[in-house]
């Protein structure tokens, strides 16, 4: 047995130190943990600012003492390597463990322990923790804003209807799989905007909606005994032919019989709210960003002086303001450039707004790629033959796309972040909500519990979006 | 030149002068009707609203440009204290990410991903709505340290008194240009005959010389206005002297900086991690001592790939800071965009100007950026 060094601990006497430190470490996080959880200061008796220190001290002297390099335990080596590789790191190890120790009893019975979610009234919440009956009320407005209760199943039924159609391409067979990029580019934005607008919104116009879907019904049904030489034009003329001949010839009265039956309630825009506006918001402005933004890259690239110099200004123009200044104008300003009766819903211009800015920004993360490809790629293309839309679409845009994956989903996720500005004309998404639901008088004072609601909803879309970036972007990742 | 290069190009042109056109001719029309004629004189008249918080003097008797400029300075104020925040906190949070010890790296990549994917405006309501609301009433407050009063009308801070401002003022500008001068020559020095001169200790002895030196025989004096709680009613309480911070200013501030320090922390993080090892490597082999390495080549080159992006989220920053209309701080959107646009109806007048001050600030960011990036970047052979 050598001698005993405290100062510099080696592996000759790795038990004793081993045991003293891991026994001082223990004590120290003890100390804390019965303060903390229990409210019981075991060292009190030692005068103020000793006590108050002395597990930061204790602690520090015993991670001291089990910094033993290659001390042979690879649990100790581990636990050296990764928290405790010199003083310093140890010192900021033990605080960061502490202040977790700390904050913990607090956050738990705020969230948990004091919190209420039982009851229905405001009278339930007595305890000192959060007051989730508030949330639990306000649940269904969080979630469809004013939309009428009895007519939020189609909300739903979109949402889900469109969920599902959004999921066609993990099911597709091989056969279909070409046509995917086409069937979510255009089809699918078509559908969604028919099911959203006629659907959620009601009125009238879903009678038109409902000729629509019969006709294309029938023409898919009758297309399967076509021959694939005329699918080409059977699929334009027959729908178009048997949706004319539907609504004026055939069913006209019938049909309007039959819809004022069950007509379904126009809901306008202004009632439509929560959660389900900001999906709705940030989906349209997505599926509108992205093409807007494509085309201005490529403009801000082209050969064409007008073409390339107009890009630019918009581009700039865009980017250069702020986004509630965007909503200002598309609020206050826009409806000035319009002919006196010629009006504009409010959602259709905020989403037109937010669609035109974001579509900057895609415009620069794609214009970034384009200008990441060497220009080999471009005379290779030309040197088969191709001409510029060709070139782009079978050989530059699909490299230059796959290249500017994260960047694009960055701003995906600015885009889902900002929708709540659009309080700004009027329009209560869950933000807006929330803070309505913070005036009112009979539930005064719960501004915490729906903040916090609201951002642990926002955090967890956000954060999977970003996961799922990430993945796409490991998934196509191509070597170079 | 051939018809295939010249139609496209006319057909867009024509496509965006009809627009503009378009809409030119239906704003005419609709003034018209309004009984509004265009025009930026109403920039001269009274303004008659009062503005609560505003760095020069301001009441209703000033004119809307007076106006517009109070915007304009609360807007500049909340961004510049933003910067500094999200600066300082961005930076220790990314150099965090890329500490080899596993508790430090995960609390900041916890904090990094949380405050990211929370939209600005939701932290904003919840410092302003919830966090700061929680604060006591002025006649509950505990002091801190004896002379700081965290409020829930805002944070009272102690005020300084100057007698000769300026001369201090020209000392410490005096000391800024003599910092540069020694800057050059050490540079020139170091180039010329290899030897180094410890610039940082010398320029930090002059930032501190040089104003005390102002102090002891410039006739500089400063006392501290400390503020006093004073009864305004049975139950109304407030602070009077020293600086009164409102609490949408606090609450913008803490959420605007927490924010980009986010993105800022990454920016760093990427700059650091983009300096190749060899680089590091070789510089210790040719006998530069950490410290060396740090500063004469890791840092250098990661500058040059951190200031570019920090520089647009500096940008984003204050653009961002246009969301204090939603708490009513008195910034540019606030005063300009909302309560003068109220009050005269010249919508398109005054959304153009607020545009343009946005837009004027972030193109001749980006100019200076383009400008720099050229500068710095490396020149390949």
């Amino acid at each position: 047995m050598s001698k005993l060094n405290f100062l510099q601990p080696d592996k000759n006497n790795l038990n004793t130190y081993l045991y003293t430190g891991v026994i001082l470490v223990a004590f120290s996080i003890f100390i804390v943990f019965l303060n903390s959880f229990f409210n019981k200061d075991i060292v009190s008796f030692l005068p103020g600012p000793i006590s108050f220190f002395l597990p930061l001290i204790l602690g520090f002297i015993g991670l001291h003492l089990i910094r033993i390099d290659y001390s042979g335990l690879k649990f100790l080596d581990k636990v050296n390597k990764n928290i405790n590789t010199n003083n310093f790191n140890a010192f900021l190890s033990l605080l960061i463990v502490f202040v977790v120790i700390k904050s913990l009893p607090p956050l738990l019975s705020w969230f948990i322990i004091d919190a209420n979610i039982a009851g229905d009234s405001k009278d339930v919440c007595t305890g000192s923790g959060a007051c989730w009956t508030y949330i639990k009320i306000w649940f269904n407005r969080f979630m469809y804003g004013m939309y009428p209760n009895p007519e939020q199943w189609r909300i739903n039924l979109s949402f889900i209807a469109l969920a599902f159609l959004g999921c066609v391409g993990f099911f597709a067979t091989e056969k279909f799989k070409k046509y995917l990029t086409l069937y979510y580019v255009v089809v699918y934005p078509i559908i969604a905007f028919f099911f959203i607008f006629f659907f959620i919104s009601g009125g009238p116009i879903f009678f038109d909606f409902s000729y629509g879907i019969i006709a294309a019904v029938i023409s898919i049904i009758l297309g399967f005994f076509i021959p694939s030489k005329f699918k080409m034009y059977y699929f334009i003329i027959v729908p178009i032919t048997l949706y004319i001949l539907l609504k004026y010839v055939f069913f006209y009265e019938e049909l309007i019989e039959l819809g004022k039956l069950e007509a379904l309630e126009w809901v306008e825009t202004g009632a439509w709210g929560g959660l389900s506006l900001t999906f709705i918001v940030s989906f349209f402005c997505l599926i509108f960003c992205f093409p807007i933004g494509l085309f201005l890259s490529l403009g801000r690239r082209s050969d064409f002086p007008i073409i390339k110099y107009i890009s630019i200004g918009m581009i700039e123009f865009w980017r250069g303001v702020p986004l509630i200044t965007v909503l200002f104008m598309s609020s206050v300003m826009f409806p000035m450039f319009l002919p006196e009766d010629m009006f504009i819903d409010k959602l259709v211009r905020v989403i037109i707004a937010i669609s035109l800015f974001e579509a900057a920004y895609v415009a620069e993360v794609i214009r970034g790629g384009l200008q990441a490809l060497p220009r080999g790629q471009y005379d290779a293309a030309k040197s088969l033959g191709m001409g510029y839309w060709k070139m782009h679409i079978l050989v530059i845009l699909p490299q230059a796309l796959k290249l500017v994956i994260p960047g694009i989903a960055n701003t995906f996720l600015a885009l889902v972040k900002d929708t709540p500005l659009i309080f700004v004309v009027g329009l209560l998404e869950i933000v807006g909500m929330l803070n309505l639901a913070k005036t009112n008088p009979e539930w005064l004072g719960f501004a915490m519990e729906g903040y916090v609601f609201a951002s642990v909803l926002f955090f967890i879309i956000c954060y999977a979006m970003s996961k799922y970036s990430y993945n796409l972007e490991q998934k196509y990742k191509t070597e170079r | 030149m051939n018809i295939k290069k010249i139609l496209p190009q006319l057909l867009t042109l024509l496509v965006v002068i009809l627009i503009f056109g378009f809409f030119s001719y239906n704003a005419q029309v609709n003034m018209e009707n309004r009984g509004i004629t265009f025009g930026y004189g109403f920039l001269s008249q009274e303004s008659s609203f009062d503005v609560q918080f505003s760095l020069i003097e301001y009441d209703g008797s000033h004119s809307y440009f007076r106006a517009y400029l109070v915007g304009l300075l609360n807007t500049i104020l909340v961004s510049v204290i933003g910067i500094i925040f999200a600066t300082i906190i961005g930076v220790i949070v990314g150099i965090a990410r890329l500490s080899n010890n596993y508790l430090i790296e995960r609390s900041a990549s916890v904090y990094v991903e949380f405050f990211r994917n929370i939209p600005l405006l939701l932290q904003i309501f919840f410092w302003y709505f919830a966090a700061l609301r929680a604060l006591p009433l002025p006649q509950d407050t505990e002091p801190m340290f004896g002379v700081f009063f965290l409020t829930i009308k805002g944070f009272f801070v102690p005020a300084f008194v100057w007698n000769n401002l300026d001369i201090f003022i020209y000392s410490i500008i005096a000391a800024i240009i003599s910092i540069i001068f020694i800057r050059i020559y050490a540079k020139r020095k170091q180039e010329n005959e290899g030897v180094q001169t410890p610039v940082l200790s010398i320029s930090i002895g002059l930032l501190l010389i040089l104003p005390i030196l102002s102090f002891l025989f410039g006739g500089v004096d400063a006392s501290v206005e400390v503020p006093v709680i004073k009864q305004l009613s049975q139950s109304g309480f407030t602070y009077e002297g020293g600086i009164k911070l409102p609490p949408e200013l606090i609450s913008l501030a803490l959420a605007l900086s927490l924010y980009t320090a986010t993105f800022i922390a990454e920016c760093v993080r990427a700059g650091v991690q983009g300096v190749s090892k060899g680089q590091k490597e070789a510089a210790a082999s040719i006998g530069l001592t950490p410290n060396q390495v740090l500063k004469l080549v890791v840092m250098p080159q990661a500058l040059r790939i951190i200031i570019p992006p920090t520089t647009n989220q500096y940008l984003n920053l204050t653009k961002n800071s246009s969301l204090a209309a939603a708490i009513a701080y008195p910034d540019l959107v606030l005063v300009f965009a909302g309560t003068a646009l109220m009050q005269t109806g010249r919508a398109i007048e005054i959304v153009s100007i607020t545009m343009l001050t946005y837009l004027s600030l972030s193109i001749s960011i980006s100019i200076f950026m383009n400008w720099y990036n050229k500068k710095i970047a490396i020149k390949e052979k």
